[in-house]
């Protein structure tokens, strides 16, 4: 009665088990070894795609982010008359948390998604195949250079995402809600650290961009060949990159800001 | 090993998803021939090219190219291997973002560094050889099937292979295509020395220009030799039923099912 359940159940650990190897393959293969001839101009075409390209909606949702926090975050503080404080809280709940998050989960929908369908794309015509076959390793030619830029750009988008959002909440909480323009800016400079507060959150999306660009390529490299299976691949990306995203966000606020 | 042998299987054995596609077979291409492999659909005919091109790991067994094993080799190894071996994908699988000319410049631009010049003779030779000289500035996307496949074509001679291998070339083409191809491998085949093994199930296309034929069925070779060969085995009725392409024989019409009455009645019940 109970055997099929057993044998599901080991099924599924062994593909589970599987995919993680074929994962940390494609990684070291993509990563270690000599590196392709023209890594530097493929990888800068990569940072436009990923990073050029993800720019209007990373800074238009840093802007109404910045903006919605500094509202709802002025109207808490006025009841006790704590709004000079308002820099503080903007700053580091973008800092810290908002800012690595939103921008992680943004750019696993905007340029993870688009990552995986290109590679399933390529991979369900045949050209890698082919690519391989002109002795010319995939890996190191077609993943290696988004590695790469995704890697690099995530965090600096998450710079520009605070920035913005850091100007979004002064434009609401100073120019709309009449907060002290200097009290805004003083009080932030007073209570933001570089190292805890804005390296930790470089770090958060570091570990985030590799997540993103990692599971977005595996799925796109290891797709079923056909349309309905780039869509499942694609959707499958945002959905596990993002469940990545935030329990890791979760156990490295814990390691970082804990105890 | 026979010295006008380019490439040599010996006991390969290969299965996917547990399903068994080849049961130690042992196959020889000889050099500056064209051999054709020949089986019906499924039956695992571009698995083999993905072996020959060590996309795939054998479960058992050798492939010698140049007496060098394509397998259980390193990867560098594997690679400048393959920079002597040319494959026409059956897609074409030509890079969708690029012009004819440049996928056709691919592989050269990728291998060696050279003047631009000298770069763009080649890709014109190349295209000039296959007839899409005119179509250069084209997108994949603008070409018919068949230019695609004489595109593809020209990019898997551009490094000037030894060996060639052609995926179901044939498939999908008009009856202009088709000659047009035929004519191509044939004459690619003679004026530039190579070796080429086609994959098909095109049986009186591919056997008008093979010199020798393999055809594959249930997991082994059930046929080999030169064509003439081939045709005067009247007693393989397996073989038969597969050139005369048979409806009825050893391979049925209908796939394994219970009996037609009871199904009815289990629908009726």
């Amino acid at each position: 009665m109970i055997t099929p359940y057993i044998r599901c159940v080991g099924q599924f650990s062994i593909k589970f088990v599987e995919s993680i190897g074929r994962a940390c393959l494609m990684l070291s293969l993509s990563l270690f070894g000599k590196p392709h001839r023209k890594l530097l101009p493929l990888f800068v075409q990569q940072v436009f795609q990923l990073g050029i390209l993800s720019l209007p909606i990373i800074l238009t949702s840093g802007l109404f982010i910045g903006m919605v926090l500094s509202l709802q975050g002025y109207y808490v503080l006025v009841d006790y008359a704590a709004e000079q404080s308002l820099g503080s809280l903007v700053a580091l709940s973008l800092l810290r948390e908002l800012g690595p998050v939103v921008a992680a989960l943004l750019f696993s929908g905007r340029a993870g998604s688009s990552l995986t369908a290109e590679i399933g794309l390529m991979q369900s015509t045949e050209q890698l195949a082919s690519m391989e076959m002109m002795a010319v390793s995939p890996y190191k030619r077609v993943l290696a250079p988004r590695l790469l830029a995704g890697i690099v750009t995530l965090p600096m988008l998450t710079l520009l995402f605070n920035v913005v959002a850091i100007w979004g909440g002064y434009l609401i909480g100073v120019s709309w809600m009449g907060v002290d323009g200097g009290a805004y800016w003083s009080v932030m400079q007073g209570s933001v650290d570089y190292l805890p507060d804005v390296m930790n959150g470089v770090l958060k999306s570091v570990i985030f961009a590799v997540m993103i660009t990692w599971v977005a390529l595996y799925n796109g490299y290891y797709v079923v060949p056909t349309a309905q299976g780039i869509s499942y691949s694609t959707t499958k990306t945002v959905v596990i990159s993002s469940l990545l995203v935030l329990a890791m966000d979760f156990v490295l606020t814990a390691l970082m800001f804990g105890a | 090993m026979n010295q006008s042998n380019h490439l040599v299987i010996k006991q390969l054995s290969f299965s996917r998803n547990e399903r068994l596609l080849f049961d130690n077979l042992d196959f020889e291409f000889e050099r500056g021939k064209i051999t054709a492999i020949l089986g019906p659909s499924g039956i695992g005919k571009t698995t083999l090219l993905k072996l020959i091109g060590g996309q795939l790991p054998v479960d058992s067994g050798e492939i010698l190219f140049n007496d060098q094993a394509i397998h259980n080799c390193s990867e560098k190894v594997r690679y400048q291997a393959r920079q002597k071996m040319g494959m026409l994908f059956q897609s074409g699988a030509l890079f969708n973002e690029l012009s004819v000319f440049e996928n056709v410049a691919f592989p050269l631009r990728e291998h060696f560094k050279l003047a631009e010049s000298l770069l763009t003779t080649l890709v014109l030779m190349k295209l000039e050889a296959v007839g899409l000289r005119g179509a250069k500035d084209l997108k994949p996307a603008e070409l018919s099937g068949g230019m695609a496949r004489r595109v593809a074509l020209a990019r898997a001679i551009a490094l000037d292979p030894e060996l060639v291998m052609y995926d179901e070339p044939f498939t999908g083409q008009d009856p202009i295509s088709m000659n047009v191809l035929l004519k191509l491998v044939k004459q690619l085949n003679s004026t530039l020395g190579l070796t080429s093994i086609i994959v098909s199930h095109d049986v009186n296309e591919v056997l008008s220009i093979a010199d020798n034929v393999y055809v594959l069925a249930e997991q082994s070779i059930i046929a080999s030799g030169s064509v003439d060969e081939i045709f005067k085995q009247k007693d393989n009725e397996l073989l038969q039923q597969f050139l005369l392409g048979r409806s009825e024989g050893p391979v049925p019409f209908h796939f394994k099912a219970p009996s037609f009455a009871d199904d009815l009645q289990k629908v009726n019940r």
